[in-house]
């Protein structure tokens, strides 16, 4: 598939959740329990792309040992909690990875 | 017609300080884009036909490492799936509105105005109320196309030694910041990382990313039925 295709195919996709989300799902459609779950796929998905990016190093391999970006993330984790500001929370990781990086 | 403008401009106004983070977020799908190979024209038209920040950062992710077009495509359908859940808050506001209103609405819907203009509602019955969501809507589009383009421009002088692919997990770290405090909320992440971490190299297709979703997801229900079974 060329990469137009795929761009297409992913902005389709996205269109019709949110057209889908306005126009078709109604109020009664969901119950408590489905909604309580609902309110998880954030929890669920997000660190299917964050625990990978972090632990697994460009040669596709596991890496634990002599990884900054565990410290810069924990760093970035504990200012989040803290400040519960998004700014605070990327830019906090950004710095620390980078003072690990080149001045550590 | 003044009073549609009004609204528009409350929307305007109302999400602004919420476009704050969409500025370096677009600044960096904008490098990362070209980073991963995308050419300078494909990175805008994906901005400007995707327009969701998730699902555009983690289409580079998944090209990156050699996803196939349909893990990439079903993917982005689950990232999006948790939009449902705003559905049945939202619907019972838009339910009045002409179609072709929700089609134009549709495209210019993000998690940010989506927050905003419910408080909106909530509080105004105006039958143009939805311009609120427009205003809004309209706002991050705006923001989200400049930033890509400078991001593009940006791009091609950050010097790659950076590491700024590592803003990717960071930004969407700062996406949970509020779960963080809720324990199912932290066991069902650190279960959906720990799938997709050690299930990178042996789940087929690169489709990780959704079989550690649904893990996650299935221990949220197991828990959650646990926590009330105790009540």
């Amino acid at each position: 598939m060329s990469n137009w295709a795929l761009i297409i195919y992913c902005g389709l996709i996205t269109y019709l959740t949110r057209f889908t989300m306005i126009a078709l799902i109604k109020k009664e459609m969901f119950n408590d329990r489905i909604r309580e779950i609902l309110s998880f796929v954030p929890s669920a998905i997000f660190p299917a792309i964050i625990f990978p990016a972090i632990f697994i190093n460009d040669a596709g391999l596991f890496q634990i040992q002599d990884n900054p970006k565990i410290i810069a993330a924990i760093i970035a984790v504990v200012i989040g909690i803290f400040s519960r500001s998004i700014i605070a929370t990327i830019f906090s990781g950004l710095a620390s990875y980078w003072f690990l990086i080149f001045v550590v | 017609m003044g009073s549609k403008l009004k609204i528009f401009l409350k929307g305007v106004i109302d999400v602004s300080p919420l476009m704050i983070p969409v500025v370096p977020f677009g600044l960096i799908f904008g490098v990362l884009a070209i980073d991963v190979g995308f050419s300078p024209l494909e990175t805008i038209g994906m901005s400007l036909i995707v327009f969701g920040g998730a699902s555009q950062i983690i289409i580079l992710q998944l090209f990156s490492g050699g996803a196939s077009s349909l893990v990439i495509i079903s993917s982005v359908g689950a990232v999006n799936s948790r939009h449902l859940l705003y559905g049945a808050v939202m619907s019972e506001h838009l339910s009045d509105l002409r179609l072709i209103w929700k089609i134009i609405i549709s495209y210019f819907l993000i998690d940010q105005g989506f927050a905003r203009s419910n408080e909106y509602f909530k509080k105004n019955k105006d039958s143009n109320k939805y311009f609120h969501l427009i205003g809004g809507g309209v706002t991050c589009w705006i923001i989200w196309q400049i930033t890509t383009f400078l991001g593009i421009v940006l791009g091609a002088i950050i010097p790659e030694r950076l590491g700024l692919s590592f803003a990717i997990p960071l930004t969407f770290l700062a996406l949970l910041i509020n779960d963080f405090r809720k324990f199912i909320n932290v066991v069902v992440i650190i279960v959906s990382g720990l799938v997709a971490t050690l299930g990178f190299n042996i789940i087929p297709f690169k489709a990780y990313v959704i079989v550690a979703a649904l893990i996650g997801l299935l221990s949220a229900i197991i828990l959650t039925k646990i926590i009330k079974t105790n009540e």
